[in-house]
C-alpha cells in the first residue's frame, strides 16, 4: 500500500512548523514516522499536509533542574536507551526505551511522537504516567502544560488542539528512596505490548499505571492509593483484581489473568529488597 | 550449529562449501522482480473484494481513467483453467483472472488499475465503485458441510470440492480395542510469507513477437504452459524470466489470477506493466495455507501398541482451485501420513476439501504433513498421558525398526531406508530427559512449568511418475533435465529445469557436477529461471530438486565426462579405457591433456577430434529415480519449553533435531534446511495465523496481526546428522527442504502438554496463543477438581 497524495512541508525550526501547522486545518505533524507512516499506506489516515519535525535539535535539548527533568519530544527512543538524556526514575526510562519495537524503530521514533500518537498499548504513555509527568506543549499562540493524565484521552486520541505541537516532557525527579519499575507481556520482542504496566513507589506520588487493558494507560486507584499510603505488599496485590477489572472494557478472564500478573510481578519488583 | 558433517570428502559431494549465491544477497546487488525496470513500465494496483461472498453487480470506471481500469469484460478471449487433480468426482470451481458474477473472498480481484506508479495505481482503484450484493459467508470447513449452509457454487450439491475415505487394514480391530480415545485437532489458517511476496513484470515483444514475463515462481515453465493456455497464446511467444526469488514456500508452485490478468494487460498496451505485491495483499489474497481440522479416535492396547487411527479431517481449502493442482493433496497427504512412522494395523479417515469464502488454498513447506504429524504425534503424547507411560517409551513400542526396511505403511508409504529408533534415542540424548524431569519435580511454586516434547516425522521426496499419478495430479513431475556444455575455455555452463528460490541449487548442483566432471565447481555455473535457454523442468517444490535436479546434473554430466574422455585419449594416443579424469584433465599413465585444450579442440578446431566423433562438448539428459514412490526422510526433533501458566507464555529453551536425509552434498545447506524450516515451525506452532470474523473478514492483514516468529522467537537448534543412503537415487541422496516444518508444532504442543502432564491439560489447536495455552490449561485446572 501507498500513501494517497498529500502535501509534505518539512520544518526547518519548531517555529516554521506551528506556522505550517496554522496554515493547514488538516495538517499531521510527523516525527519518526514510525506508526504514522504505516498508517497514512495504509491509507487508515488521510491528511492535506505532512508538516515534519524530525530531527529538529531544540526539540531533542533536555536539561535538568534539582526537581525534575525535561527531555524533548524529539529525542529518539534510541537516545534514551543509549543514555544519551538525563535520568529522573533511577534507569527507568533507559530500561523500558530498549524494549521499545527494533532498535531500527528506536533510531527513528520519538518520545513525544510516541505521546501524541497514543496508541493504548504504548510504552511512553504508561511509563510517563506512572511518573507523574507534564507534556509542555506549544503553538502559534503560546505554551500550554498539560499533565499526562489529562493529555491521553482515548484510543489515538488525546487533548492537543490543532496546531499544538508536543515541544518536551517535564519528568518530576525520583529521589533517592523512590523505587520505580515497568513491566511489560507481548507475543515476541519488538512487538507491541499486550499488558504494560508502570509502578512507581515514591510516597505520595506513588502510581501503578496499566495500559494496553483500556483506550488509553490508566491509573490503577486502589493498588495507587495503597502504594501512597504506604501499605504493605500483600495488601496493594489484593487490590489488583479490583482495579484490572475496572479498566478492562468487558470481563475477560484471561486478559484479567494477564494484566494481574503483569501488575503483581511490577509490583513485586518495586518491593524487591 | 550441528554436529560437523564436513569431513574430508574424497570429492566435492560432502563438502560445507560456502553458497555461491549469497555474494551477491550480501552487497544487494541480486536482481528480483521488483528491481527489474523497464523503460516505460507502468504499475498495477488491483481493485479487491470487501465483502467475502456476494454477487457482482456493477463496477464502475472513473469516466477520466476508464482506459486505465480493465475488469473481466476488458479482456475477453481468457480461459479459465481447469485446476485441481484430473478426477471426474473433484468439482471444478472456475476462477478467472478478475471476479465475474461473483466473488468469493475478501481480497479476490475485481479490477485492475493501471497508472505510472503504484501509489498513483492505487489512487485511480480508489475511485472505481463496485456494486455487490452481499451474501451469507462460510467460514468454517466443518460447519459448511451441514445442510443448511450457504454454497458458494450454487450447482455443487455442498461445499465439498471432494469427499474421500482412506481405509486400510482392518476396522474390526480398532471398535473393539481395549484403549479408544477421542480428540480433536486444529491447525489454523496461515500465509506462507516468502521475504519477497509475488511479483510480475510483462511486455510484448515486437522484434521477437513473444510476451516476456518476469515471474517470482517456483517453476517458470510450467507457469508458461498455464499462461499459454490462460491466455490462448502458443507457448514460443512466451518467454517467461524467473529472476532471484526470495523464497516460495510452496506459495509460489501455482498460477495467480493477477498474474493472468498482469500478462493480459501488457498484451493490450505497448509498454511493460508491472505488479509487485504488497505485504497487505499477501496476507490477504496469495496463497493460504494449513487450515486443518481432525477428529479422531486412536485404538490401543493397554500396553501401548497402537492398533489405528480413524475418523475425520476436514480441510479449508478457500474460494477455489489454483492451477494447476489446487491443494486437493491436503486431504489425501493427511490421512496418509496420519499412521506416522509407526506400525497400526488398521486407518479408515474421512476425508472433506471444503470451498470456503477465504483466499485458496496451496502448498506451503511441509504441504499436509505438519497437521498430520501435529495429530499423529499428539494422539501418542494423550495415549501415553492416558497409560502413564513415557512418550518416548510409547514411541519406541510402536516405531518401525531398522530391520523392518522397507516398511509399507498401513496407508501404503513405502518407508525405504533408515533407523528411526537411532533417531528418536538421539535426539533424547541431546536433550536430556532425565535432566528435565529432576527439573520438573525440583520446581517451586509460581516458577514457570517446564515440559519437554517430542516428535517423529517422515518425509517423502523424490517421488515420481507413480506417486504423482496416483494423485491424478494434473502434471506430473516424474523427471528433471539438464544440459551440461563445456565451452571453448574449458569452462562449464549447466541449465537446468529446477529453480533455485533460496536452497543454493548454484552451489550443490555445481558440487555434484564437480565431482562427475573432476573440476573445480568454480569453474561451473548454474543456470535457470529463463525458459528460453533452459531445458524444460518442473522447477522446485516437493523437496524434489536434489534428487531430481541432482540426478540430472549428475548423469549428463557423466555423459559429456565420456565425450571428454573420448577426446582426451585421441589426443593422448591412448585407449579411452585407460584414461580418467583427474582435476581438469584427461589423464594416462603416460602424460595428460588439459580439459582447455579438449574444449578447444571439440568447440574450434574439429580436426583434432576423433573420426566420427561430433563436435562441440554439449549433452542435454533427463532423469527420474528407478523408482519413482519417493524416498523418506526422516527425524526426531525434542524441544524444551518453559510456560508461564498465569500468562500463557511459552518460551523455547532448547530445541535439538537428529535426523536423516541420506547422502549430505552441502551438510551446511541441510543444518539451513533444518534451521529455517524449523523457524516456520515455530510460526506454525506458537505464531502465525489469519482468523477471520464471521462474516468471513480477515482479521490479519499487516504484520501487526500476522505475527511471524522473530530472530529471539527461534533458538540455535542443535542437529545431529545421520546418512542412510537412499537405494534408488543418485549419490543416495534424499530431499530435505520441507522436514524442518513439519515436527516442531507437535514438539511444541507436546512440550506445552508435558509441562501440564500432572493437570492432564491438551494442547491441540495451533497457534499456541498464551490465551490458548492459558485457557485450555484453566480448563483441565476446573476438571481436574478443587484447585490445590
Amino acid at each position: 500500500m501507498k500513501a494517497a497524495p498529500f502535501h509534505y512541508a518539512r520544518a526547518a525550526s519548531l517555529h516554521a512548523a506551528l506556522d505550517a501547522l496554522a496554515a493547514g486545518p488538516e495538517a499531521l505533524v510527523i516525527s519518526g514516522g514510525q506508526s504514522l507512516a504505516p498508517l497514512l499506506n495504509l491509507r487508515m489516515t488521510l491528511c492535506d499536509t505532512i508538516v515534519d519535525i524530525g530531527g529538529l535539535t531544540e526539540l531533542q535539548a533536555c536539561w535538568q533542574t534539582d526537581h525534575a527533568t525535561l527531555i524533548g519530544a524529539g529525542v529518539t527512543h534510541a537516545m534514551i536507551e543509549d543514555g544519551l538524556t538525563p535520568d529522573p526514575a533511577h534507569g527507568m526510562l533507559r530500561r523500558a526505551a530498549g524494549k521499545i519495537a527494533y532498535r531500527a524503530v528506536r533510531c527513528q521514533g520519538t518520545i513525544g511522537g510516541s505521546l501524541a500518537m497514543a496508541d493504548p498499548a504504548a510504552d511512553w504513555p504508561c511509563i510517563l504516567l506512572a511518573l507523574g509527568a507534564t507534556a509542555i506543549l506549544r503553538s502559534a499562540l503560546g505554551e500550554r502544560r498539560v499533565a499526562l493524565d489529562d493529555l491521553l484521552v482515548g484510543v489515538y486520541e488525546t487533548s492537543l488542539r490543532p496546531g499544538e505541537i508536543i515541544q518536551a516532557l517535564e519528568i518530576p525527579n525520583l529521589p533517592p528512596q523512590a523505587r520505580a519499575a515497568s513491566a511489560k507481556i507481548s507475543r515476541k520482542t519488538g512487538a507491541f505490548a499486550n499488558s504494560m504496566v508502570a509502578v512507581v513507589l515514591n510516597g505520595e506520588s506513588s502510581r501503578a499505571v496499566l495500559g494496553a487493558a483500556g483506550p488509553r494507560a490508566t491509573i490503577l486507584p486502589h493498588v495507587s492509593a495503597a502504594l501512597a499510603s504506604g501499605s504493605p505488599l500483600d495488601q496493594i496485590t489484593g487490590l489488583v483484581t479490583r482495579d484490572v477489572a475496572d479498566i478492562l472494557p468487558e470481563p475477560d478472564p484471561y486478559l484479567q489473568s494477564l494484566h494481574e500478573t503483569n501488575v503483581r510481578r511490577a509490583l513485586l519488583e518495586v518491593f524487591a529488597p | 550449529m550441528g554436529d560437523d558433517a564436513t569431513h574430508d570428502a574424497p570429492g566435492w559431494i560432502g563438502r560445507s562449501l560456502l553458497r555461491k549465491e549469497d555474494a551477491r544477497h550480501l552487497a544487494g546487488v541480486a536482481m528480483f522482480v521488483a528491481d527489474v525496470r523497464l523503460p516505460g513500465m507502468q504499475d498495477i494496483a488491483f481493485v479487491r473484494s470487501q465483502v467475502a461472498h456476494g454477487r457482482l453487480l456493477s463496477v464502475t470506471k472513473p469516466a477520466d481513467a476508464a482506459a486505465d481500469v480493465y475488469t473481466i469484460e476488458d479482456l475477453p478471449g481468457l480461459s479459465v483453467l481447469e485446476a485441481g487433480p484430473e478426477l471426474e468426482a473433484f468439482r471444478q470451481s472456475p476462477y478467472p483472472a478478475l471476479a465475474s458474477g461473483k466473488v468469493r473472498y475478501v481480497g479476490q480481484a475485481i479490477a485492475a488499475c493501471v497508472a505510472a506508479t503504484r501509489a498513483r495505481a492505487e489512487d485511480l482503484a480508489e475511485r472505481v465503485a463496485v456494486g455487490c450484493d452481499e451474501l451469507p459467508a462460510v467460514v468454517d470447513a466443518v460447519s459448511a458441510m451441514t445442510s443448511g449452509s450457504a454454497r458458494l457454487f450454487e450447482h455443487w450439491p455442498n461445499n465439498a470440492y471432494i469427499a474421500r475415505t482412506i481405509s486400510a487394514g482392518d476396522p474390526s480391530a480398532m471398535t473393539g480395542a481395549p484403549v479408544r480415545l477421542r480428540r480433536r485437532f486444529r491447525m489454523n489458517r496461515q500465509a506462507t510469507v516468502s521475504l519477497e511476496a509475488r511479483g510480475c513484470v510483462a511486455v510484448w515483444d515486437p522484434r521477437q513477437e513473444e510476451l516476456l514475463v518476469y515471474l517470482s515462481t517456483q517453476g517458470g515453465h510450467v507457469m508458461r504452459l498455464g499462461l499459454s493456455r490462460a491466455l490462448g497464446l502458443p507457448e514460443n511467444q512466451i518467454r517467461v524470466i524467473v529472476p532471484d526469488v526470495g523464497g516460495g514456500f510452496g506459495g509460489k508452485n501455482r498460477l495467480l489470477p493477477e498474474e493472468i490478468a498482469v500478462c493480459a494487460i501488457a498484451l493490450k498496451r505497448r509498454h511493460p506493466v508491472r505488479w509487485i505485491e504488497d505485504r497487505r495483499e499477501h496476507l490477504l489474497a496469495s496463497v493460504h495455507c494449513r487450515d486443518h481440522h481432525y477428529d479422531l479416535v486412536i485404538s490401543a492396547e493397554e500396553d501401548g501398541t497402537i492398533i489405528g487411527v480413524e475418523g475425520d479431517v476436514h480441510i479449508d481449502a478457500g474460494a477455489y482451485a489454483l492451477w494447476p493442482t489446487g491443494s486437493f493433496m491436503e486431504a489425501s497427504m493427511a490421512a496418509g501420513n496420519l499412521p506416522g512412522p509407526y506400525r497400526m494395523r488398521g486407518l479408515n479417515v474421512n476425508t472433506w476439501t471444503v470451498a470456503t469464502n477465504k483466499a485458496p488454498m496451496g502448498p506451503y513447506r511441509g504441504v499436509a504433513r505438519p497437521g498430520a504429524c501435529f495429530a499423529i504425534e499428539r494422539l501418542v503424547d494423550e495415549l501415553a498421558l492416558h497409560l502413564g507411560i513415557e512418550p518416548y517409551d510409547l514411541r519406541k513400542r510402536n516405531l518401525v525398526t531398522r530391520g523392518e526396511m522397507p516398511y509399507t505403511t498401513i496407508a501404503g508409504l513405502k518407508l525405504d531406508t533408515g533407523d528411526y529408533h537411532d533417531a528418536l534415542d538421539t535426539a533424547v540424548r541431546m536433550i536430556d530427559i532425565p535432566a528435565i524431569r529432576a527439573l520438573q519435580r525440583a520446581r517451586k511454586p509460581g516458577a514457570p512449568r517446564i515440559g519437554v516434547g517430542l516428535a517423529v516425522y517422515t518425509e517423502q521426496s523424490g517421488h515420481g511418475v507413480v506417486e504423482w499419478s496416483k494423485r491424478k495430479s494434473r502434471i506430473v513431475p516424474g523427471y528433471e533435465a539438464a544440459n551440461v556444455r563445456m565451452l571453448p575455455d574449458g569452462s562449464v555452463n549447466i541449465h537446468v529445469g529446477v529453480q533455485n528460490h533460496g536452497q543454493g541449487h548454484e552451489t550443490t548442483l555445481a558440487q555434484i557436477a564437480a565431482d562427475e566432471l573432476s573440476m573445480h565447481p568454480d569453474q561451473i555455473r548454474i543456470r535457470y529461471g529463463d525458459t528460453a535457454t533452459t531445458p524444460f523442468g518442473f522447477g522446485t517444490f516437493a523437496s524434489r530438486s536434489i534428487v531430481f535436479g541432482g540426478g540430472a546434473v549428475g548423469t549428463t554430466a557423466r555423459k559429456l565426462a565420456l565425450k571428454i574422455k573420448a577426446i582426451g585419449a585421441h589426443i593422448l594416443q591412448a585407449d579411452p579405457a585407460t584414461v580418467e579424469l583427474r582435476d581438469g584433465h584427461v589423464v594416462t599413465a603416460q602424460g595428460s591433456v588439459s580439459f582447455r585444450d579438449i574444449a578447444m579442440a571439440a568447440n574450434v578446431r574439429q580436426e583434432m577430434l576423433p573420426v566420427g566423433v561430433e563436435p562441440t562438448l554439449e549433452a542435454t539428459g533427463t532423469y527420474e529415480p528407478q523408482e519413482s514412490a519417493g524416498v523418506f526422510s526422516y527425524g526426531a526433533h525434542a524441544v524444551v519449553v518453559s510456560v508461564d501458566e498465569d500468562t500463557g507464555v511459552v518460551k523455547i529453551l532448547d530445541y535439538a533435531v537428529a535426523e536423516d536425509c541420506g547422502t549430505m552434498v552441502n551438510p551446511m545447506i541441510v543444518d539451513g534446511q533444518v534451521q529455517g524450516g524449523i523457524a516456520q515451525g515455530i510460526g506454525t506452532g506458537l505464531f502465525e495465523e489469519i482468523p477471520f470474523n464471521s462474516d468471513g473478514q480477515p482479521l490479519a492483514t499487516t504484520f501487526a496481526d500476522y505475527i511471524m516468529p522473530g530472530a529471539t522467537d527461534v533458538p540455535s537448534v542443535r542437529i545431529a546428522h545421520f546418512v542412510t543412503p537412499a537405494l534408488v537415487t543418485e549419490y543416495g541422496v534424499k530431499g530435505v527442504g520441507e522436514g524442518g516444518a513439519i515436527a516442531p508444532p507437535a514438539a511444541l504442543a507436546n512440550a506445552v502438554g508435558d509441562a501440564f502432564a500432572d493437570i492432564k491439560a491438551s494442547f491441540n489447536e495451533t497457534p499456541l496463543t498464551p490465551r490458548r495455552v492459558w485457557q485450555a490449561a484453566r480448563d483441565a485446572m476446573l476438571s481436574a477438581g478443587p484447585v490445590a
